[in-house]
């Protein structure tokens, strides 16, 4: 069993008790404890259950590398899943919940998948479930869903908050360990701006547990002297509790930040996202040991070695009374020399060298530890715990030559550095024969801007095992990254390291090294995902050769683990199968982050409100307290109708486009764009953005154009005002004004540079209101000031005049079909215009219009709406815009384009109007279908509705859609199915519905 | 996350303050040209492992667009330059030459 011992525990305070939950019930911990260490403490060594056969499992490590303890945090607002139990610190009120199983941790039904586990080899996602196919819906999807995935999903908004941090510094060292305190001391003393990311609580890493002295002295004394110095410096900013994410291009690096997860009740943000720029960054992330692949390598009680010791030494916790510990090298001894100083009993150290290690094995041995050279453990007993293991020889297939009992098993298959950060921007690896590890190749860092190398790992995340040459190492690496950037290093004394004497390790991929396959189907490499050697084998016989597709076929290494404890075994086994050598099967990708970072500090401050800036017109307010129901249209809202009380949306919209034919509507048009395009070219300019002929158009008179890409689709579309010689105003759609103001920059500045033309976007330097129906006219004139009437101010015009001593702009423009009048006020005038109008018009019967009666009303006048006739893949010829297209002009953008054969093709969907034979109002978006069924068995089709509305004007439903050969067909038929069963039967008319002739607006 | 200056305004800009455009010094094709010549002006783009020209709009600066002559594989930044022209200017081509000895792109070297 694992318990609390008496002595150790250098990070907890015993006079500091806590209670936190685990699975509802109430266990005791202390202050400084992870999560694990507390578990331990109290004997829960069942803490999950794996992916995919629901196996029973433990605790594996004691960092950020653990794949198995990942629980759920918290309750309603502030639940967490997946967090790691060792990376969790305890705080009294904890709670905490295991992970993938049901009903219960300790019963769990879908351990029948284990049982069924040669049913579920590698790729059997691939394999199953692929028939039949209607079974996959109902019946396959459902059943894995259940069965498979992490934590649950938070189901309340998330109660904490979150932010964003933008940093800025000569060097970013990642890692507050042995080496990353040398290189950030070594890359200061130059005068450098250093910032030290730790994602832990504590500084120097793992070696205050593994020992050594520096300069003499207890290694744990030199990094609180190297930390305190750092601290007093002041170009050096040191955090704890924030991890290096990911490393990105020209010197761009992630940190995470985790402010309160260790004590929920302190005020402020829970996670902070670091936006670094720096000009070197230094990568000293450790490294992390590796698991040994023998059968029943993950009950629960079979531990990393150095974990095992860090829960000692660390945490005071035995996570066994009686261990036996498996190795390949001599770190494994520090665990068994540490185990044994606790008064934990070391039964075996089975060491898979034939002779055995160096001085920490001797000083072992002389402490009474028994060990056994060229032993092996051929099988791991126990279920939800481990009872016992069989030893044999590491040399063979496995047979027994003993049965030892135990309650623990450490086991270290040696050191992997780090390189993830040193790998996310492109830095290359190489193959270290020696330490069997990949570890940073020197020649081939992540580049910057400058074309040099921007990374620079140091000590063990760069290969440095030992105390010494991890100073060494990171103290010259601190200086290099310092002095690439222009600073001088000085020359000083570097701490000397010194420990024990280590004999070289031997790379153990299989233990045993013949293991029968009745053992390596019970030898797992990715313990997340459930994947066993023999996996990995029958991948490589199957013929996936690539790293890559061997990864997403056995999922080994996917999900949280990336990379860090199912790796190098993996690859390993895969090489061997392959025959091919370790090097030239290679890595799969390290992507960012690191390990998991939340969604919250993803998405920082922007939430709720402040999601994205709100842009308001000046009447905005007016609409608010009016009834607005609000539409979001670009980063404006927009009213898309005044609801009054008692009445609905839809009520609210019939009245509003009744009141606006009949009698009198006020629109508010200030988010439509408005470019004034100046200068002596401008005319020419116009010429090529638009399909029609604006440079011929005289001062004063306004025209509708068309707007296309390259590509020949139809873009934007808007009223375009001569204003002088010089001078055109483009008004264009309310979420096409900056789009276009982009457009209209880019071809001038890249080609057509020397044409003389100014564009300016000054859509927010006017409030716009429509004034429309048939008593617009009477409203104007009862303001006074300017001639508004049809000779002074036909349709079709613009003036500039006054309106009760407003300064305004008018143009007769309509998109609705009534008498019209669109009249621009300075923004500051805005909201004072639009409350007149309202107090004027009250006797003409006035109401103010929302965007869903806009839309009616100009598809009622077939009036087409970039965006609902058009998406992006629709010409003007196919919306029979025919009359806006320039036949005398050589060229315009999107000329060219309409020319080629596929825009041609007569068989092109074209716009019809569309009326229901019952009244009834089309589904948006439904498919006209045609004889028939395509090769999916699906209907074949023959067009789609664009436009669809109940029209109050003529007491029935009105859309528009795009017909094969509609035009062609009027008075045809269609049938357009519905979602729910419901076949809709529609008749193919003119798009205009209402005033065919034109003559209500030109009055 | 990009780092380019701004040949304009002289500021280091950070990606997210620029807009990319793609391939620079496309020769555009209108009509009369043939079917060929138009198909490869929309469509055909250069996809280099190394020494490539693209355009960049410094959108939240200035608004400027302007040309960056890069290497896609190392990040390595060879310089940038106003995009009112239609091929590389000398100080560029030279710079890369000097970094890449031999290299090509389209009918530049
Ligand atoms: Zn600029």
């Amino acid at each position: 069993m694992s318990a609390r011992i008496a002595t150790q525990g250098r990070l907890i305070d015993r006079s500091k008790p806590i209670t936190f939950t685990f699975n509802g019930k109430r266990l005791h911990g202390l202050q400084g404890d992870t999560l694990a260490s507390a578990l331990l403490a109290n004997d829960q060594m069942l803490v999950g259950r794996s992916y995919k056969y629901h196996r029973p499992r433990g605790i594996l490590a004691s960092g950020a590398e653990e794949p198995n303890a990942l629980m759920g945090l918290g309750e309603g607002g502030k639940f967490e899943p997946n967090q790691r139990a060792t990376t969790t610190e305890l705080y009294d009120g904890l709670t905490a919940r295991s992970q993938n199983h049901w009903p219960s941790l300790e019963f769990d039904v879908g351990q029948v998948n284990a049982a069924l586990s040669r049913f579920f080899p590698a790729g059997f996602y691939y394999k199953t479930f692929m028939w039949p196919k209607s079974f996959w819906e109902k019946v396959y999807e459902p059943v894995i869903r259940q069965a498979a995935g992490l934590g649950a999903v938070p189901k309340e908004r998330d109660a904490d908050t979150y932010e964003y941090f933008y940093a800025f510094t000569d060097i970013l060292v990642i890692g507050g360990g042995v080496a990353g305190l040398q290189a950030a001391k070594a890359a200061a003393q130059t005068g450098a701006k250093v910032l030290v990311l730790e994602q832990t609580p504590h500084w120097g890493g793992r070696a205050p547990v593994d020992g050594g002295t520096v300069d003499g002295e207890p290694v744990e004394a030199f990094v609180e002297r190297t930390v305190a110095e750092l601290s007093a410096m002041e170009n050096v900013t040191l955090r704890t509790r924030a991890m290096g994410a990911g490393v990105y291009d020209h010197g761009y690096a992630l940190g995470y930040e985790r402010l309160t997860d260790h004590a929920p009740l302190l005020a402020g943000p829970r996670h902070r996202l670091w936006r670094i720029r720096a000009k070197r960054i230094i990568t000293a992330t450790g490294a992390i040991e590796r698991t040994l692949s023998f059968a029943g390598n993950d009950i629960p009680g079979v531990m990393l070695a150095s974990a095992m010791r860090d829960y000692v030494v660390n945490y005071g916790v035995a996570p066994g009374q009686r261990v036996v510990i498996a190795t390949n090298n001599d770190d494994a001894y520090r665990t068994a020399i540490a185990l044994k100083q606790a008064g934990i009993e070391v039964l075996r150290v089975l060491d898979a060298r034939n002779s055995g290690g160096g001085d920490l094995m001797r000083q072992a041995h002389e402490m009474g530890i028994r060990i056994d050279c060229g032993r092996a453990i051929a099988r791991v007993k126990g279920a939800k715990r481990v009872t016992g293991v069989s030893v044999c020889a590491h040399d063979g297939e496995g047979g027994a030559l003993e049965e030892v009992a135990c309650d623990a098993v450490a086991m270290s298959g040696g050191w992997s550095p780090v390189v993830h950060l040193w790998s996310h921007c492109g830095g290359k690896l190489i193959w270290d024969e020696t330490q069997a590890h990949f570890r940073p190749d020197p020649n081939r860092p992540p580049t910057g801007a400058d074309g040099e190398g921007f990374v620079v790992p140091a000590g063990a995340a760069n290969g440095e095992l030992m105390l010494d040459a991890v100073l060494s190492d990171a103290d010259a690496a601190g200086k290099l990254a310092a002095k690439a950037i222009g600073f001088k290093p000085k020359r000083g004394k570097v701490p000397q390291g010194a420990g024990p004497e280590e004999a070289p390790m031997m790379p153990v991929w299989l233990m045993p090294a013949r293991a029968t396959t009745a053992l390596r189907n019970k030898a797992f490499l990715d313990y997340q995902n459930d994947v066993k050697v023999s996996d990995v084998q029958l991948a490589a016989q199957e013929g996936y050769e690539s790293v890559e597709h061997t990864k997403r076929y056995t999922t080994l290494g996917m999900a949280t683990d990336q990379g860090k404890i199912a790796n190098i075994n993996g690859l390993a086994i895969l090489a061997d199968s392959l025959n091919a050598p370790i090097p030239q099967v290679g890595t799969t990708t390290f992507r960012p982050p690191y390990t998991p970072i939340s969604m919250g500090a993803i998405a920082g401050e922007a939430r709720g409100e402040i999601f994205q800036p709100l842009r308001r017109t000046p009447m905005h307010d007016w609409h608010d307290e009016n009834g607005a129901d609000w539409e979001p249209v670009g980063h404006w809202r927009r009213p898309y109708a005044y609801v009054r009380p008692g009445e609905s949306v839809h009520d609210a919209v019939m009245r509003e486009v009744k009141n606006t034919r009949e009698k009198l509507g006020l629109l508010d048009a200030s988010t439509l764009g408005k470019l004034i395009v100046k200068g002596r070219d401008a005319g020419k300019f116009l010429d090529m953005l638009y399909t029609n002929m604006m440079s011929t158009l005289k001062p004063g008179k306004c025209r509708y154009g068309l707007m296309c890409s390259e590509n020949g689709f139809l873009i934007d579309d808007g009223v375009v005002a001569r204003i002088d010689e010089d001078t055109f105003l483009c008004h264009t759609t309310t979420g096409g004004a900056d789009r276009i103001h982009a457009h209209m920059e880019e071809w001038l500045q890249c080609e057509w540079w020397d044409w003389q033309v100014y564009v300016a976007n000054v859509t927010e330097q006017f409030a716009q209101i429509a004034v429309v129906g048939p008593n617009a006219r009477k409203l104007l004139e009862k303001l006074g000031g300017m001639d508004v009437s049809k000779d002074a101010l036909p349709f079709m015009e613009w003036r500039d005049g006054q309106l009760a001593g407003f300064d305004v702009r008018v143009y007769r423009i309509s998109f609705s079909g009534e008498l019209s009048y669109e009249i621009a006020v300075p923004a500051c005038r805005g909201r004072a215009f639009w409350d007149l109008l309202l107090k004027e018009g009250a006797e003409f019967g006035v109401m103010p219009y929302g965007t869903e009666a806009l839309h009616i009303m100009r598809a009622e006048k077939g009036f087409i709406m970039i965006g609902d006739e058009t998406d992006g893949t629709v010409i003007p010829q196919d919306l029979g815009l025919h009359w806006a297209i320039s036949k005398k002009k050589d060229d315009y953008l999107g000329k060219r384009a309409q020319q080629r054969s596929h825009m041609t093709d007569p068989n092109r969907w074209k716009l019809v109007g569309l009326e229901t034979l019952d009244g009834s109002v089309l589904p948006d978006g439904a498919y006209a279908v045609a004889e028939g069924v395509n090769e999916n068995g699906q209907r074949n089709v023959q067009g789609r509705v664009t436009s669809t509305y109940f029209s109050p004007t003529l007491g029935r439903g009105i859309a528009m859609g795009l017909v094969l050969h509609g035009p062609d067909r009027m008075g045809e038929v269609l049938e357009f199915p519905g979602t729910d069963g419901k076949a809709f039967k529609a008749k193919i008319v003119s798009p205009v519905f209402y005033d065919k002739d034109g003559e209500k607006q030109n009055v | 996350m990009l780092i380019l200056q701004c040949p304009y305004c002289g500021i280091d800009a950070e990606e997210t303050e620029l807009a990319p455009g793609g391939e620079a010094h496309l020769k555009r094709h209108g009509p009369g040209s043939s079917d060929e010549d138009f198909h490869d002006y929309l469509f055909a783009r250069e996809n280099p492992r190394g020494v490539h020209f693209e355009r960049w709009r410094h959108a939240n600066g200035c608004g400027k667009w302007f040309h960056a002559a890069r290497d896609t594989a190392t990040l390595e930044v060879f310089g940038t330059y106003p995009a009112q022209t239609t091929e590389p200017p000398k100080e560029i081509r030279d710079a890369i030459t000097a970094r890449r000895p031999g290299w090509r792109w389209r009918e530049f070297s």
